[in-house]
Order: C-alpha cells, then sequence, then structure tokens
C-alpha cells in the first residue's frame, strides 16, 4: 500500500490552474465525493471505528490490563468470545480483555496515524512552500537535501533510533512522521513554484508582507486540497509503519497496545487455537485502512476529477 | 563427588568406563541415525575460548571434548583425561591423558590444552570469557588476564605429551566441573596458527570431539558428522547432527510438528499443558539450573523506598508465585523463595519463612508493611520495572504489575532492547529489575557469589556475614550449611524478591532416546543419542 | 541523459556520506555497546576488546579509518558479534539468499500485478474485475507478518507440503513461502494500479481515435495502451523495493531464510556496528541505484520527459 505520486501530482497540478482557481473546487468536489460509493462507504466505516475507539470503553466490562484469573492459564479452552463473562472478543493469552484492549489499540493506532501524518503534513508543507517561495540557491540546496534523504532507507533509521533513543510514543510519532514529509515537501514546492508568479502573491509581496506571512497567509491554503489528500492518504501508511514497528517489538510499553502489536501477538499464536486473538484486532486495523485509503482516494477524485 | 575428592587427597581415581549411547535391550536402531536439534539464535562462534552462548557451547560441546565430560545425571566422568591426581593441599591437580586424536589425525597433547587455556586468558585474544580461567582459580589468572604477566606464567604446565599439571591460587571444591566448559577446551595451535581468524569455518575446523563440522549455514543450519578419529567412534550412534536456528518459538514448535526439528527445548510459555495431553511421550518438562527473580535497587543511585526492608518484603510477599508459574509459564517452572535453583548438586533447601504462608496471608502482611511503611491510598508507592524485550519477561511483568496493584503500589512498566537493559543494570540505573542467572557449574556457590560485595549484583546489596561465609564455603567439607544460612541471610534482607526456579519443556521425537534429562545443566553430547525403529 | 545520470550518480556520494555519518553517530551514542553483558566483562578484557576493533579512537577518527577501509580496501572491517565472520563474509552468505527470493516477489509482484490489473480494465465491470479487485484490496492491507504465519500454517503444519524455513539455492521449495509472503501485497497494489491507470487510458481520445480507425483491439491495447498505462506503476516501483527491503526483515524471522533484512535488526540490537554499517551502506547503495534505475526506464517509456 502506498500513494501514487502520479496522481497526486496530477491533483497538484489541476489544483493550480488558473480555470480552477477561479471559482472554489470544493463546492463541485463535495458533489463528486458524495457520489463515489466506495467513498460514502469509507467514510460510514472511519466513524464506525473512531466511535468504537471513542466510546467503546463505556462497554467494556473488564479494563485494559486487568487479568482475569478464572481464565488466565486456559485461554484456549476458557478465553473465547463470551457475551457472559464480559471478554466479547475473547482474552488474550494473559487473560487480559481483548475487547477494551481493542478498543485502546485502535486508540492509539488512530493516534499514531494521525499524529504521523500530521507531523509529515506541517513540516512538508512548511519546507516545501518554503523552498519554492525562495527559490534560487536556497531551493537548489533544500530539494538536493530531500533527494539525498529520499535515499536513506528510512525504515532502517527507524529502527536505530528506537533501538538507540528507547522506546516511547514520542520517538515513534517523531520517527514516523519524519520520514514521510519528504513526498510531501516536493509537491507543495512545485505548486508554489507555479503560484508565486500570480498577481495576488505579487500584489502582496508588493505591498510589503513579510515572505513568512505571503506563505502561510497566500500560499498554504491555495494548497489545501493536495494536503488534504495527501494527509488522509498518508494515515493509512503511518498505522502500517506502526504495525511492523510493533511487530519488531520496538512499539509501544505495556500495558498499552495498538493494533499493530495486538496482530502481531494474535499472529504468534495462529496454531494455538485462540484465532480470535488474531481475527477482532485484525478487523479493526483492515476497516481503519479501508476507511482513510478509500476516503483519500475518494478525495483525490473529487478533487481532481477524470473526464471518462 | 565433591565430598569424595574432598576427604580422598593423593588418590588416582580410577578409569571409569567410557561413558556413550547404549540402547537398551531389546531396543532396534533406527535407519536413518540423523538428529535436527533447534536453536533460537544464529550461531556467534564455534571457538571454545571466544564464545560466550549457550546456543554456541551446545554446538562446540560435539565439536571438541575437554577433560571431563558428563554424564546423563551431570556428574563429571573422564573425558579425554583418564585420571587425575589431586595434591595435599588441593592446590596442584594431575591430569592423565588418554590416547586420543583430533579429526586430522595429530595427538591430542597436553600441550593442546596449554596452549587453550593460555589462549583463553592472554589479553591479545580478549574473550569475553577470560574471567571463566579466574573463576577457575588458576594460578596467576588474574594477572595474565589484565596483562600484568605473560600467559606463559598462567598455572598449567604440560609435563609430558600426555600429563597436563594444574595450579591453583585456592582449594576450588568446584574445580572439576569447570573443566567441561567450552572456555576450558583443547584447541589445535597449527590449524589456528594457519587459517587465523577463519579457523573455525567448514573444512579448517579441526576438533577433537565427536563429531566434525561439515557446513554451517549462518543463521539458517549447521551440520556436523561424525568424526571416525574420536577415540569411541565404534560407539558413537548419531551419525548427523543438524542445528536449526529459529527465532521464533512458536514457529520452531511448528517445525517441529512437521517434523523438521526432532529436539525442541523451549516449548512457549502457556503450551506445555496442551502438548502434554496431547502428545505424552514428547512433552517432557525438566528442571534447568537457571533462577529468576526481581531485583531491587538499593545502591545511592536506587530510590529511597526500597531502602526500606518493610517495603521489599512488602513487594516481595505480594507476587503471586503460583500465579506466575501454574498459569503464565506452565512449562514445569517452580515458585521461587530463594535464589539458588532447587536442583543444584548438594543443595539443601533452607528454611524460608514465607514459603510456608498461604497467598492471602502474605498479601495480607503486605499490605500491613506497606502501610507501617507510610504508604497509602494517599501516598502511593510508585516504582518502575525494567524488563528487557521477550515474551515471558513482558508476561510476568505484567501480571506483577496487577499484583503490586492489589497492594497499592503503582508500578511503571519499562520494556528495554537487551544492550540498553544490560548498561541500564550495570550502571545501578533502574529501581525494579527483573533478572535471571543461569548456573556456570553445578554448584550453589555460582548462584550465591552474584550477591557477593563484588560480585555481579546490580542492586547493590552488601552483606559481610553473607561474603565470609561464601569465602568460607569454599574450603569447608559441608558447604551445604553456609549455603543455606546465606539464602536465610539473602533472603531476610530481601536483597530481591525470587520470583521461579527454571524448568525446560521440552519437545523430543518419540524415537530420540538417550536425552540426558537428569543432568540440570542442559548440557548434552549426541554421542549418547540414538534412534530406535518404530 | 548521459550528463543526468552521472549527476544523479554524484548526488549519490554525499548521501551515502550522510548516511555513514548518521548512522555512525547513532550508534555512538546509543547506551550499550557491543561488549556490555549481563555479567561485565572484566575492565581488561574490555580495554583488550576495545583495542582490538579500534574503539578507543577519538570518534572522527573511527569514522576516517572505517571509510579509509571501505574505500581503499573494500574492508567493511570484523563483526563484533560473529567474531568467525568479517563482514564482507556476512554479506556474501546473506546478500544472495535475500537478492534471490527479493528479485523472485518483485518480478512475480509486477508481472502477476499488471497482468491482472490489464486484465481488469479490459473486462471492465465483469466478475473478473470484482474479483481482482476483491483480491488486491483485501491483500494490500495485510500485512506480511500476517500471511507469514498464515502460510506456514497451511503449507507446512497442515499440508505438509513446504519446509517451514530454512534456505537452499539449490531447492526451489524454500523459496515459496518467502517469495509469496513478500510478494502478495505489493502485487495488489499494483494490480490496483494498473487497473485503474489502463482504464484512464483507455478512455483516452487517442485510444478512441485508434479504435474508430479499426485498428483490432488486442493491438489497440499492446501498441498504445499499455506503454503509457505502465508510467503510475514504474513510478511506484522504487517505493515497492524500498519496502520489500524492509519486508526482509520479517521474511528472515519467520522463515530463517538467513538474509540481510535479519542480520541488520540483529547488528542493531546487539550493537554490531560494523556489520550495521555495512548492511545500512548496502541497501543504501541498493535504494539509490534502483531509483536511478527506475527513473532512466520512466524516461525511456515516456517520450515527453526530457532530462
Amino acid at each position: 500500500m502506498m500513494i501514487e505520486q502520479a496522481k497526486m501530482q496530477s491533483l497538484a497540478d489541476r489544483m493550480v490552474r488558473d480555470d480552477v482557481k477561479g471559482r472554489s473546487p470544493w463546492a463541485d468536489a463535495r458533489k463528486r465525493f458524495f457520489r463515489n460509493k466506495a467513498a460514502i462507504v469509507g467514510l460510514l466505516l472511519l466513524v464506525l471505528v473512531v466511535l468504537f475507539a471513542l466510546l467503546g470503553e463505556f462497554f467494556a466490562v473488564w479494563s485494559n490490563e486487568e487479568l482475569d484469573f478464572a481464565v488466565m492459564g486456559q485461554v484456549a479452552q476458557m478465553g473465547a468470545p463470551s457475551i457472559e463473562n464480559g471478554h466479547y472478543f475473547g482474552t488474550d493469552d494473559l487473560g487480559r480483555d481483548l475487547f477494551s484492549r481493542t478498543v485502546q489499540g485502535t486508540q492509539i493506532s488512530l493516534m499514531v496515524g494521525v499524529v504521523g501524518a500530521a507531523i509529515a503534513m506541517i513540516v512538508g508543507t512548511l519546507y516545501g512552500a518554503a523552498a519554492g517561495f525562495i527559490g534560487g540557491r536556497v531551493d537548489q540546496f533544500m530539494m538536493r537535501l530531500v533527494d539525498i534523504l529520499m535515499s536513506i532507507p528510512y525504515m532502517f533509521v527507524l529502527i536505530l533510533m528506537l533501538v538507540m533513543f528507547g522506546r516511547s510514543i514520542g520517538m515513534l510519532f517523531l520517527g514516523i512522521g519524519m520520514i514521510s514529509w519528504l513526498e510531501m515537501s516536493r509537491i507543495v514546492r512545485g505548486q508554489t513554484l507555479s503560484l508565486k508568479n500570480r498577481e495576488f502573491i505579487e500584489a502582496a509581496r508588493a505591498t510589503g508582507v513579510p515572505g513568512w506571512k505571503i506563505i502561510t497567509r497566500h500560499i498554504v491554503p491555495n494548497l489545501l486540497g493536495v494536503v488534504a489528500v495527501y494527509a488522509t492518504l498518508l494515515v493509512p501508511l503511518m498505522i502500517l509503519t506502526e504495525s511492523f514497528i510493533s511487530f519488531l517489538g520496538l512499539g509501544i510499553q505495556e500495558p498499552l497496545t495498538s493494533l499493530g502489536a495486538l496482530i502481531s501477538e494474535g499472529a504468534d499464536t495462529i496454531t494455538y487455537g485462540t484465532i480470535w486473538q488474531l481475527a477482532f484486532p485484525l478487523f479493526f486495523f483492515v476497516i481503519t485502512l479501508f476507511a482513510f485509503f478509500f476516503i483519500g482516494d475518494g478525495l483525490r477524485d473529487a478533487l481532481d476529477p477524470k473526464d471518462r | 563427588m565433591t565430598k569424595f575428592f574432598a576427604t580422598t587427597a593423593l588418590v588416582t581415581v580410577l578409569s571409569l568406563p567410557v561413558y556413550a549411547a547404549q540402547p537398551a535391550e531389546g531396543e532396534k536402531l533406527a535407519e536413518d541415525q540423523s538428529l535436527s536439534f533447534w536453536i533460537l539464535d544464529a550461531i556467534k562462534t564455534l571457538d571454545p575460548q571466544l564464545t560466550e552462548s549457550r546456543t554456541d557451547s551446545d554446538m562446540i560441546r560435539q565439536l571438541f571434548e575437554g577433560l571431563m565430560t558428563q554424564d546423563d545425571t551431570g556428574a563429571m566422568v573422564p573425558g579425554m583425561a583418564e585420571s587425575h591426581d589431586i595434591s595435599d593441599d588441593k592446590l596442584t591437580y594431575t591430569f592423565h591423558l588418554r590416547d586420543a586424536k583430533w579429526s586430522n589425525g595429530d595427538p591430542v597433547t597436553a600441550g593442546d590444552f596449554v596452549y587453550a587455556w593460555r589462549r583463553a586468558a592472554d589479553p591479545e585474544t580478549a574473550s569475553e570469557y577470560a574471567w571463566f580461567v579466574e573463576l577457575m582459580n588458576l594460578e596467576n589468572a588474574t594477572a595474565v588476564v589484565k596483562g600484568e604477566a605473560s600467559p606463559e606464567e598462567l598455572g598449567v604446565t604440560a609435563i609430558d605429551d600426555k600429563t597436563l599439571e594444574v595450579k591453583l591460587s585456592k582449594p576450588t571444591p568446584y574445580f572439576l566441573k569447570t573443566l567441561d566448559h567450552a572456555t576450558t577446551y583443547p584447541v589445535p595451535q597449527k590449524v589456528i596458527e594457519e587459517h587465523g581468524q577463519q579457523w573455525t569455518q567448514p573444512g579448517n575446523l579441526v576438533g577433537n570431539g565427536a563429531y566434525v563440522l561439515k557446513s554451517h549455514d549462518l543463521g539458517v543450519k549447521a551440520t556436523a558428522v561424525k568424526n571416525d578419529q574420536y577415540y569411541d567412534a565404534e560407539n558413537t550412534i548419531i551419525d548427523e547432527v543438524n542445528f536449526i536456528t529459529v527465532n521464533d518459538q512458536n514457529i520452531a514448535l511448528t517445525r517441529y510438528q512437521a517434523g523438521e526439528i526432532d529436539w525442541f527445548n523451549l516449548i512457549p510459555a502457556g503450551q506445555y499443558p496442551k502438548l502434554k495431553e496431547e502428545f505424552p511421550d514428547e512433552a517432557i518438562s525438566v528442571p534447568w539450573a537457571c533462577s529468576y527473580g526481581y531485583v531491587f535497587n538499593l545502591s545511592e543511585k536506587g530510590p529511597e523506598a526500597l531502602k526500606d526492608l518493610r517495603v521489599r518484603q512488602a513487594l516481595s510477599y505480594a507476587i503471586d508465585r503460583d500465579i506466575i508459574v501454574d498459569k503464565v509459564l506452565q512449562g514445569g517452572q517452580k515458585p521461587a523463595y530463594y535464589w539458588t535453583h532447587w536442583a543444584m548438586e548438594g543443595f539443601e533447601e533452607p528454611e524460608i519463612e514465607m514459603a510456608n504462608w498461604t497467598q492471602p496471608e502474605r498479601m495480607e502482611k503486605a499490605r500491613e508493611l506497606l502501610t507501617e511503611a507510610g504508604y497509602g491510598p494517599d501516598n502511593p508507592l510508585k516504582l518502575k520495572l525494567m524488563y528487557n524485550t521477550s515474551e515471558d519477561h513482558k508476561k510476568i511483568a505484567i501480571a506483577v504489575q496487577q499484583f503490586w496493584k492489589a497492594i497499592g503500589v503503582e508500578l511503571t512498566l519499562e520494556n528495554y532492547e537487551w544492550k540498553v537493559f544490560v548498561d541500564k543494570g550495570n550502571n545501578q540505573d533502574f529501581e525494579v529489575q527483573r533478572y535471571a542467572w543461569c548456573a556456570d557449574y553445578n554448584e550453589a556457590s555460582t548462584f550465591l557469589d552474584w550477591f557477593r560485595t563484588d560480585g555481579d549484583n546490580n542492586g547493590m546489596w552488601s552483606n559481610e556475614e553473607y561474603d565470609q561465609l561464601l569465602a568460607d564455603a569454599a574450603t569447608e567439607e559441608n558447604p551445604a550449611e553456609n549455603y543455606k544460612k546465606m539464602e536465610q541471610l539473602l533472603i531476610g534482607d530481601m536483597a530481591l524478591a525470587p520470583v521461579y526456579h527454571y524448568a525446560q519443556p521440552n519437545m523430543i521425537k518419540p524415537d530420540l532416546r538417550g536425552v540426558p534429562l537428569d543432568n540440570v545443566m542442559g548440557d548434552w553430547y549426541a554421542k549418547e543419542l540414538y534412534r530406535v525403529a518404530e | 541523459m548521459l550528463a543526468y545520470v552521472l549527476r544523479r550518480l554524484a548526488v549519490a556520494i554525499p548521501t551515502l556520506l550522510l548516511l555513514i555519518v548518521i548512522s555512525y553517530i547513532l550508534m555512538h551514542f546509543a547506551p550499550g555497546g557491543p561488549f556490555s553483558k549481563d555479567r561485565e566483562v572484566p575492565a581488561a578484557v574490555l580495554a583488550n576488546l576495545n583495542a582490538k576493533y579500534g574503539l578507543d579512537d577519538p570518534l572522527w577518527k573511527q569514522i576516517w579509518d572505517y571509510l579509509y577501509g571501505i574505500v581503499v580496501h573494500f574492508d567493511f572491517g570484523p563483526s563484533f558479534v560473529y567474531p568467525d565472520l568479517t563482514v564482507n563474509q556476512l554479506i556474501a552468505k546473506g546478500f544472495p539468499v535475500t537478492l534471490t527470493y527479493g528479485i523472485l516477489s518483485f518480478l512475480l509482484a509486477v508481472l502477476v500485478g499488471v497482468i491482472l490489473g490489464v486484465t481488469a480494465a479490459i473486462w471492465h465491470n465483469s466478475w473478473l474485475d470484482y474479483l481482482a479487485v476483491g483480491i488486491s484490496i483485501g491483500a494490500q492491507v495485510l500485512p506480511n507478518f500476517v500471511m507469514a504465519p498464515i502460510l506456514l500454517l497451511i503449507f507446512t503444519l497442515w499440508y505438509r507440503l513446504l519446509p517451514g524455513g530454512g534456505w537452499s539455492f539449490s531447492d526451489p521449495t524454500f523459496w515459496i513461502m518467502p517469495v509469496i509472503a513478500l510478494a502478495t501485497s505489493y502485487m495488489a497494489s499494483i494490480t490496483r494500479i494498473t487497473r485503474s491507470s489502463m482504464l484512464e487510458v483507455l478512455g483516452s481520445n487517442h485510444i478512441r481515435t485508434a479504435r474508430a480507425k479499426g485498428m483490432p483491439e488486442r493491438r489497440v491495447i499492446l501498441r498504445h495502451a499499455l506503454k503509457p498505462a505502465m508510467l503510475p506503476v514504474i513510478s511506484y516501483l522504487g517505493p515497492v523495493f524500498v519496502s520489500m527491503i524492509t519486508g526482509s526483515v520479517v521474511i528472515d524471522m519467520f522463515f530463517s531464510t538467513g538474509g540481510i533484512g535479519k542480520s541488520f535488526v540483529d547488528s542493531a540490537l546487539n550493537r554490531d556496528y560494523a556489520v550495521m554499517m555495512g548492511v545500512t551502506i548496502l541497501l543504501g547503495t541498493l535504494t539509490i541505484l534502483f531509483n536511478l534505475l527506475v527513473d532512466i526506464l520512466y524516461v525511456w517509456i515516456d517520450p515527453k520527459i526530457r532530462y
């Protein structure tokens, strides 16, 4: 799963075209978006997942860290999903309630996804807009740096960082956000370059508005479409990255968990007759990814319609 | 054995029959005599003096042989040395070597041992196990390791090709038990000088063990085949030993069940009872000489709260060891109320008060003690527990977090990678850490030495009486009394909260016979195994 | 074109340097070293070890010596954790394995992905289309660390058809599960990308023109549609490659294939500085070269782009 750069470029090109610039692209886009079935399904799924993450706790009988001593030690026989003992999704290997762990894991996964995407979005937009706006040697240098950074096997650097500085949720956000702003900055730079010479920017400059203000007031708002699509598509990537990190055992500290960590634990015990340990977290993992994916895709198609 | 040596001065031990695979009557040998043994990690080195891992040692033990080897109960029996004499002062050991050959046909001489032992101690070799030579108390060992004396001054000399003389700096009751450790295995000087670092590659490696290295595919598989030059080759039945690396216990179990592995010795926590029910002949749990506990940091860097004995006692009492053993691990482990593994040779179980209480009693005492120490709902005790990445450590830590929560302790779990964990532990940069110790030799002092004032004890617990008892034990006729008293001191002051004594839950193919299940050290020799036809 | 390639290669050198320096420094400041042990190594032995591996030199000298060794002798130094092997030997053992299953997975993902995608686009809205889309949507979000144990369960435990791990260059049964586990999610993504890009091209004016001229459909697709439809797929190949390298860690762990993915993670965890650096440099170089290759391919297919 990855973001298709070609389509993003096409979208970016469209967003800065003069004929689109004039009227609001958003009104038409909304209409198109709501005609897209996949996007609607995505939106519904996302709402469900978010509700599950936020309200699930109120339905849980057990907390995410309590050990159910009645189940502990015979999870395969006693830990299956059951309404009676309050373990709607069964229990994990230690007899902890999988329902409340899934709820809590979904929260963390959503948070990692959204915060990671937000970091990537902010850094990428500012960096790209600055490079494009300043131009010249600075632009050359900044973009060369992006080229260089893009050639680094980032996952390995992330592993290194987690190993070196110890695991923490902050590190995870930073690491995951840090590695995905590069593509973003390229696209934003391209857009900034084409925006730079428009009348409204020239006008602002002529009246003496400082550079950073032009970037934040005039350029960035015009990039919103691309940024929004990009960010939505980044979220599932972030969640996937976190799951890989969790698989390596470098993820979040117990007793907190994430969907990735739950899946990885569930996959370990796949042969022991406790399939619910994989099935429930995987279900939420998959629908969360789908939701963001469909929404991002729909959003892009809505903003950049192709006449078919 | 210890007692026997201690009372019989200058006696030549009669050479016992060689210990080898002996099928019982009526057993028919299988056609295929190959063995596939599971290992968790890649083999790091096959150089006996450089190795520091148990996995490596399991393979090295097939390729080399020391002065002594072990029988199926772990008792020391003659290996390369047919017999030995001990001087009156117990400081000089003289070993008489048997006629044996290296796998390239050269004779094994006393000089090979001298070379190997000097090599282990020599700073040039930079062996991480150089300390083992110090543990053996060889004369001048410490000075040689530090580089203050030349390796030639080490207390080991070849009187002639067949006679090796070893001088110790002080009487060491466990000395003979150290002689089956990889560090003490002989190595072929000629081969090492010819190939340098590459001497352990298949084709280059020359050993004196029952097997010779055929191939080594790092992280995948290493294969050793029968060595025809070995002195007891005619009684060796298994003709090929494969060491198969599988980095995940669950997958290893799958591969065992698929028939790719014949012996898998670490069933994942929680799976043993089910497997025992399903495969009663294959699932076998045996005691294994390691102990697990939570060490309290009593150094200056440690938290103030832990310096209060009542707090330490409360924490220790509140751990429900039965739950950890019966519901989390479920592999035949035993709850621990003292440090030394219960199955150590010659060790007698000490009387420990809390062992006889019921868990509700312990919980009640724990709450009382904690309240007495000034902690309660308004002023909860906050602690951090450090453990290294592992499914089992994680599970136990999570359970303990809940046990301690029940007495009002707010415990934060801190999971670190092994290297960070070790670094923090060695620098007293923790509050409570999980710790496990595995025996270097089959005697209680290997466990108790950890808490010696200059020992490795990360918690920095120190007690003069304890140190004295340990020092005295070395020359004592019956050190078991000392060990008992030491355990009482240790637990009386709750230097750590012992949690459980290890067991090794095995899966062994039913046609594989001769696995030394009574050897608590877990050491084994492929030459003693065989497969029967079904 | 040549100038472009040369310029790109020139950028590769500072990139690699930066990578080396960052990794070295990250490693250097990490808590614990290759010789920090549970049972503390005596100071004297530690000093000997540090001297043996040059770790007692100042940081700049270590980096310098390291770079010097690589540039002048192509020597990546000895492994700290596997004293029997040099880093060159370790890579020589593991890399061919990673390369073998990596290339096979890559080919499988691209070939099957493209074929499925094109088929789905041609028979748009048929059951075939729905099947391809359905499978690819499901498969592309399935992490390979879920895929691998499922394969093991089915093919090794239940049906005993395939060995559950290990590696052999002479026996392809060892390759099957690693290749499938690694390729699946990329295959699914490529199917999807190919399909949507093909649909777009098939709806474009020049295809309509070609069809209007009465050109046979087969020829329309092969001669006119396929090439432009491949552009998005090609730009996707770079990221696939990088992410497959990451995925090889999972493959090595589940199937004990002995590749360098596992070596990398182990070396980072064990502070085996030399191995970690060696693998990082190797993978960095590969990534750079592969991205260059993809760009050249892109230019070759799309005549509109000039450098």
